[in-house]
């Protein structure tokens, strides 16, 4: 069966009480998100049923925690609400050094991808580069 | 479907390669606050399964266990065996066996039940055994996910949230338990390297560290609770260096040990 993206996005919003009660700005980012994530679904990615929403501020990378395995491709997704006109995705492996990624970003959404060599925490850090103060959604896939 | 969601990768990426080498280093203090949460940061068994499957695909079938018991009364190792549970139920997906599928939906959402869950949980059964019967491995392996976050949700909203955790614990224990016996069967340095997970185990121990001072005195919360150093132990290889043959049989004689407490029935209360 070759998913479309709706079926997951139902299945992820129906899990979204997960992160606790979302506000509206987190869902509308949680959305914007999914359609994202949805493009590498189509080539064979499965995105995970988990996501996080958090505060996106100026000058300030806002960093999560991820645990990967060696050998899977991954891919980060994130996507934020108006005011913010243009994020980035970065991730640095579990001492600080800025990993090698393919990167898209387009507006207020933006995503990295890479292929660990080394199983480990990794750290996905989402930045502002233009707009004002906003609320970010992160989901990843693998395969 | 969105205008987005028709490209495929290989459209979508269109900006060349960042390299890391310009940008500067987080600091300690900085990675010690990054977010750190049970939905993004514990990886599922999919995904563990999904590593272990590159260099090879391994005997999953060999990996089956027995029936384990469905009527523990004691509320913490419910929730440590529905994690186990569900793992099982990753891995009767990666084996193909619709069946074997089908036979852990129907103890999943029994035990999901007896912890008294959402009756939503139910609908997952019919789904589980719908797509088990037309051989739909992908959308198994998601509604498995959506289950697990599903029954996550429910502990949360009625305040079982100690019991969150657990299961989460349950399902990395008997995901460890297979892939180590997977890879010992038939050991190569590239499967042997997704044993490496200290940062998880840390995590896992901190988040046991944080549950009710009740529940953490359960006898066997505490004995499980009391091997996850240990454990952390074990998995924290050096990065690039894959584990040796031995290394994996300790970490398998570990994990497997503490499954054997968590799905022992005269532990129940």
């Amino acid at each position: 069966m070759k998913f479309v993206p709706l079926t997951i996005i139902a299945l992820s919003l129906a899990s979204a009480g997960l992160v606790s009660a979302d506000t509206d700005r987190e869902v509308e980012a949680h959305k914007v998100v999914l359609d994202l994530a949805g493009a590498f679904s189509n080539d064979g990615f499965k995105m995970r049923d988990g996501h996080w929403t958090g505060p996106l501020k100026s000058r300030e990378n806002a960093l999560v925690a991820v645990n990967l395995y060696a050998g899977n491709q991954y891919w980060f997704s994130v996507g934020a609400v108006d005011p913010a006109k243009k994020i980035e995705v970065a991730v640095y492996d579990e001492t600080g050094n800025r990993v090698t990624t393919e990167s898209y970003s387009e507006g207020e959404r933006a995503a990295a991808g890479f292929t660990p060599t080394s199983s480990g925490q990794y750290y996905v850090s989402v930045s502002l580069v233009e707009g004002g103060e906003s609320t970010y959604c992160l989901v990843y896939s693998y395969k | 479907m969105s205008f987005l969601g028709r490209f495929s990768l290989g459209l979508l990426v269109l900006s060349a390669t960042i390299t890391a080498a310009e940008a500067p280093r987080l600091s300690s203090d900085q990675l010690a606050k990054a977010v750190r949460n049970d939905a993004i940061s514990i990886p599922t068994p999919g995904e563990l399964f999904a590593a272990l499957t590159k260099p090879g695909k391994p005997n999953w079938s060999g990996q089956f266990r027995g029936p384990i018991p469905t009527s523990y009364r004691n509320r913490p190792q419910i929730a440590l065996n529905l994690g186990g549970l569900i793992a099982d139920g990753f891995i009767a997906v990666e084996a193909q066996d619709s069946q074997q599928v089908k036979n852990i939906g129907t103890d999943i959402i029994k035990m999901a039940k007896s912890l008294g869950v959402s009756e939503n949980i139910l609908g997952r059964s019919n789904s589980i055994n719908d797509f088990a019967e037309n051989n739909e491995w992908d959308a198994l392996q998601e509604e498995l996910e959506a289950t697990q976050n599903e029954v996550k949700s429910s502990m949360q909203s009625h305040q079982d949230q100690d019991l969150v955790i657990l299961v989460s614990l349950g399902g990395w224990i008997r995901g460890t338990q297979v892939v180590s016996a997977a890879v010992l069967q038939n050991y190569n340095e590239q499967s042997a390297k997704v044993l490496r997970q200290p940062a998880l185990v840390s995590f896992i121990h901190d988040k046991m560290n944080d549950i009710s001072p009740e529940m953490r005195s359960d006898p066997l919360v505490k004995k499980v609770n009391d091997q996850l150093g240990a454990l952390e132990q074990l998995v924290a290889f050096p990065a690039g260096k894959p584990p040796t043959v031995e290394d994996v049989r300790k970490v398998h004689d570990a994990v497997a040990k503490v499954m054997t407490e968590i799905q022992q029935k005269s532990d129940a209360k």
